[in-house]
């Protein structure tokens, strides 16, 4: 197991406003890890910093040994939290574009993936509807062979059959040299899927640790432990 | 194999048990080979490493013996597993006697909840 993301006090704000207060985490290979934490808490600033998307104020972060840069983002696949491809492109296009883009992308695996949803490739985007395009979004994504994965509320805006199939395609594209960052409030459908969880408050990490510990140690599922601990 | 998960409890051990019983019930016999890690895994939507680490403990109890490359198989001798599903049946009846007493039903009657039920 190495370490695939490491993090030193890494610190963040915007403007007055502190986002991030020295955050340390270690992220091995091989993990699906949730990334939990209520609203306005700093999930997206953490996966913002790691693809590189936003600079820290202070702290240093590496992703395999290597800083924020060209050759990070070569290892890191991200999925935005809203939608990032152009809407005038059909579906077909969009996976020419990023075939073109990344050198690890699995084309006969993405088209396998849209044909076993049922989505049109030759339908434009602005003609999907806002689920189906999160779909498209999401096998993109997965259908690179990266080592971080970085999902960024992917099963937000999608209906539970789609939210399990979502599970099962993050399972069945399992690998154990790549690791998952899921961040995600919608704890009680993912948390069966998860090795480990990072809770997050207020910018500070407050519990990072495996689930099957968690369950043991205090009897209480992923879903209940968040909600005693950002109780209000 | 339709049997949902407890998520407060460690899920790891619950599907030791699930094999276990699956073994000592003969729906899959000593010798066979058995599911992939990835297949568990997707049939009850957890993390394969977990599914990987139970295969592992019951390789431990000598329940399962891992060929490398082609996959998991049943020990030929599956006395093992029937031992353990007989531990799991007192345990489990222990708690039941156990919240039944809590709740203030002597033994007899406990008896005649049993029988009542099976009607």
């Amino acid at each position: 197991m190495s370490l695939l993301l490491k993090t030193e006090n890494l610190c963040k704000s915007f403007g007055k406003n502190l986002v991030l207060n020295n955050v340390n985490l270690n992220v091995e290979s091989g993990k699906i890890i949730g990334l939990l934490g209520p609203n306005g808490s700093g999930k997206t600033t953490i996966i913002k910093l790691v693809n590189g998307l936003l600079v820290p104020d202070g702290g240093k972060l590496f992703i395999d040994g290597k800083e924020p840069g060209t050759e990070s983002k070569k290892l890191v696949a991200y999925l935005p939290d809203n939608n990032c491809l152009s809407l005038s492109m059909t579906v077909k296009k969009t996976v020419g574009l990023f075939a073109d883009f990344f050198e690890d992308f699995r084309q006969e695996l993405a088209y396998k993936m849209l044909n076993s949803l049922n989505i049109d490739i030759n339908a434009k985007l602005k003609a999907l509807s806002k689920g189906n395009r999160e779909k498209v979004a999401l096998i993109l994504i997965m259908s690179r062979n990266a080592k971080l994965y970085l999902l960024d509320e992917p099963i937000a805006g999608v209906d539970p059959a789609t939210r399990d199939y979502i599970i099962s395609t993050i399972i069945g594209n399992y690998n154990p040299e790549a690791s998952v960052i899921i961040s995600t409030h919608l704890i009680a459908d993912i948390e069966s899927v998860l090795d480990e969880v990072i809770f997050i408050k207020q910018g500070e990490i407050v519990l990072h640790k495996a689930v099957d510990e968690i369950r043991e140690e205090n009897g209480k599922s992923v879903d209940e432990l968040f909600r005693e601990v950002f109780k209000w | 194999m339709n049997r949902a998960l407890d998520k407060s409890r460690p899920i790891c051990p619950q599907i030791e048990e699930l094999i276990c019983v699956m073994i000592a019930t003969g729906e899959i016999k000593g010798g066979e080979k058995i599911f992939s890690v990835r297949e568990v895994a997707l049939k009850f939507s957890v993390n394969p490493n977990t599914v990987q680490k139970a295969f592992e403990a019951l390789e431990a109890k000598q329940l399962l013996t891992s060929h490398r490359g082609s996959g998991w198989y049943v020990n030929e001798d599956t006395s093992r597993a029937a031992e353990m599903v007989e531990e799991l049946k007192r345990v489990k009846t222990c708690e039941y006697v156990k919240s039944m007493t809590n709740l203030g039903v002597s033994e007899n009657e406990l008896i005649d909840y049993i029988k009542e039920w099976n009607k």
